[in-house]
């Protein structure tokens, strides 16, 4: 770097350090700019990450199936009210689609859970054994269904961590007791490994999977045998996941014998469009961080511009010397954008500081995960460098064009 | 060998909204290298727009200026402010020193556009403040220095550039005596043993008896143009 520059931004430091009130007042809006942009962004990240964590918990590239709703006299039931999907269903689009790896069924109903002297009313799912795969679901004890388990219509049960904490005394053995389900006595097996909640904030860990045909047969007691209350399908690659879910309708509606005009008597959910819905979330909350951060970054500007103004003012004589001994115009602009950007990157380290801070203490306080992105600072530092460079380039402007003569003669 | 000013039917005009003022009309003037002159005249009279122009803060209208036989006329304003940084020194009425700035940072700072290594720069501003008689006052700011001081400062910051031509604009107009003869003496020595071309602006008589050419300015022309002596021996007033 030249000496020119080099003193120049001594210099220009030398300014701010003279008046320290000044500079901060008019580095404020940025320093609050850029803290709320860097705490803001570490917030939505660490939300982001965390419903990112939730959609995970469904399992790996997971389409599920729902029934279509019963329409009685033009009044509809509710979602999966209709029992449309079946069990052969799922077992003829595993054979008819290659893409899809493997596919479950589970039906649910919430009922009376007693042990001992305990009780609780949770839901209880009829799964296929597959089902536990598709879900990624691992136990941290006992073992899961085997297929003589669903053949025989075995009593066994997986309990979630939700029933453990409420059935059982803490540190008692669970694996191996014998719980009842509507007065049906089922053995425990396995305890299920937590999930927490799902994306849409239920308890996950709140859940007891028996065999399917145990539930058919022994507690639900269905009318409409083999029907399902949903289906899961998974494929190896998620960019798998839309061409599946295209074939799993054409299937369905021929199976259905739907005519064209009909609409689906079941709906399709992937994944990915799961995940589309967070999306559109997230993408609403960085509109509104930009649209902070842009109006912070903007009065902050104007703060730096005003302050300049007021500078080239002041100095109008200093001006008018520099000039006489020989300082040329780029001279004279250096030096004001030097002074411009030197507080606006003053205020954006500042500002740095403030929001990291910030977001570390909305974690220790409010217990809110944040992610602090090396990115966004790096962004947030040339962003007020941006800003100083541009709010700076009007006042750096009017004093390089000052007339030498005029300037000299200011009182 | 051309000579260091040649002012040849200079006209600056300015305009005014619709009236036009005709601060110099027609001046022609030489200028040799090493002389000491004088510029008097009352106000009005033109003499600090022909001091702009010859200190190539200001262009003339028409006419032809030329500065050790680079004609100034047409140069943009950058240039122009290269010839000030490489060639003319100036002193203000007003010292003109940036305030809370150093004395050693003032004097330094014409060396500041040139792009030296800032150790030279310190060297010369320092060697600079001590042909003023400054030394031991590098780091003192202006508000800690006597008027006399301050422009003694200015001085040396008109001189750090080795000009060919120092320009002197009232520069004991807000001195006392005492300061003011100090001051003369200087700019007296500069021009005696260093041979440094002095235009001096004043309208004070016994100062502008320092100079060895008086020339009077008025209506914007020359209106008398005299050699008073050679070379300046003894202070006038003190005569």
């Amino acid at each position: 770097m030249s000496a020119f520059v080099w003193l120049t931004i001594l210099t220009a430091l030398r300014i701010l350090a003279r008046n320290r009130l000044r500079a901060g007042l008019t580095m404020l809006g940025i320093v609050i700019g850029v803290a709320a942009v860097i705490a803001m962004v570490s917030i939505g990240e660490g939300a982001k990450r965390a419903v990112q964590a939730q959609i995970a918990t469904m399992g790996t590239n997971v389409i599920i199936i729902f029934p279509g709703v019963t329409s009685a006299s033009g009044v509809r039931g509710s979602q999966g009210s209709a029992v449309t999907l079946t069990v052969s269903d799922a077992l003829d689009l595993k054979k008819r689609i290659p893409l899809l790896a493997d596919t479950g069924w589970t039906r649910r109903d919430v009922m009376q859970i007693v042990y001992g002297n305990r009780n609780w009313n949770g839901p209880i799912n009829g799964v296929s054994p597959s089902y536990l795969t598709i879900r990624d679901w691992s136990l941290t004890s006992g073992a899961p269904f085997t297929q003589t388990d669903l053949d025989t219509a075995a009593r066994v049960a997986l309990i979630g961590q939700t029933i453990v904490g409420n059935l059982f005394e803490p540190g008692e053995e669970s694996v191996g007791a014998v719980i009842r389900i509507k007065n049906v006595p089922f053995r425990v097996i396995g305890v299920l490994a937590p999930k927490g909640q799902s994306a849409q904030g239920s308890d996950q860990d709140d859940v007891i999977f028996i065999p399917f045909s145990t539930a058919e047969r022994k507690v639900f007691g269905t009318s409409f045998v083999g029907s399902v209350g949903a289906m899961f399908g998974s494929t190896d690659q998620v960019e798998d996941l839309p061409m599946a879910a295209e074939q799993i309708r054409e299937v369905l509606r021929a199976r259905h014998r739907l005519q064209t005009e009909q609409e689906d008597d079941f709906t399709i959910r992937t994944q990915v469009d799961i995940g589309k819905v967070q999306e559109v979330t997230s993408e609403t909350l960085t509109m509104m961080l930009f649209a902070i951060a842009s109006v912070s970054l903007l009065v902050g500007g104007i703060g730096i511009m005003n302050i300049l103004l007021v500078s080239v003012t002041e100095r109008t004589r200093e001006i008018g010397v520099r000039m006489a001994v020989g300082a040329k115009r780029h001279h004279i602009m250096m030096q004001f954008l030097i002074e411009a950007m030197t507080l606006s990157l003053v205020g954006g380290a500042l500002g740095i500081i403030l929001g990291v801070t910030g977001a570390k203490l909305t974690t220790l306080i409010a217990g809110w995960p944040t992610i602090i992105s090396s990115n966004v600072i790096v962004i947030a530092f040339l962003f007020s460098l941006v800003v100083g460079l541009f709010f700076g380039l009007y006042p750096a402007n009017k004093a390089a064009r000052m007339n030498p003569i005029e300037a000299l003669r200011y009182e | 060998m051309s000579s260091l000013i040649e002012c040849e039917d200079v006209w600056k005009i300015y305009r005014v909204g619709d009236v036009e003022v005709q601060a110099l009309r027609g001046l022609s003037l030489t200028i040799e290298q090493g002389e000491f002159v004088a510029i008097m005249g009352s106000s009005g009279s033109g003499k600090s727009t022909l001091m702009n122009i010859l200190g190539c803060l200001d262009q003339p209208t028409k006419g032809h200026y030329r500065l050790n036989g680079i004609e100034v006329g047409n140069l943009k304003p950058d240039h122009l402010a290269g010839i000030r940084n490489q060639q003319i020194g100036f002193v203000f009425q007003s010292f003109n020193l940036i305030p809370r700035t150093s004395a050693l940072e003032n004097a330094q700072l014409p060396l500041f556009y040139r792009g030296l290594s800032l150790k030279v720069q310190r060297a010369q501003a320092a060697a600079a403040l001590g042909r003023v008689g400054l030394q031991g006052r590098e780091h003192h700011y202006p508000t800690q220095l006597s008027g006399g001081q301050q422009q003694r400062v200015a001085i040396a910051r008109a001189l750090v550039t080795s000009p060919s031509l120092l320009l002197a604009d009232e520069p004991t107009g807000n001195l006392d005596t005492q300061s003011s003869q100090e001051i003369m003496k200087i700019l007296e020595t500069l021009n005696r043993d260093e041979g440094i071309t002095i235009i001096l602006v004043t309208h004070e008589v016994d100062v502008a008896a320092y100079a060895a050419r008086q020339i009077v300015i008025k209506d914007g022309q020359v209106l008398s143009d005299c050699v008073t002596k050679a070379r300046p021996r003894s202070s006038p007033v003190e005569a």
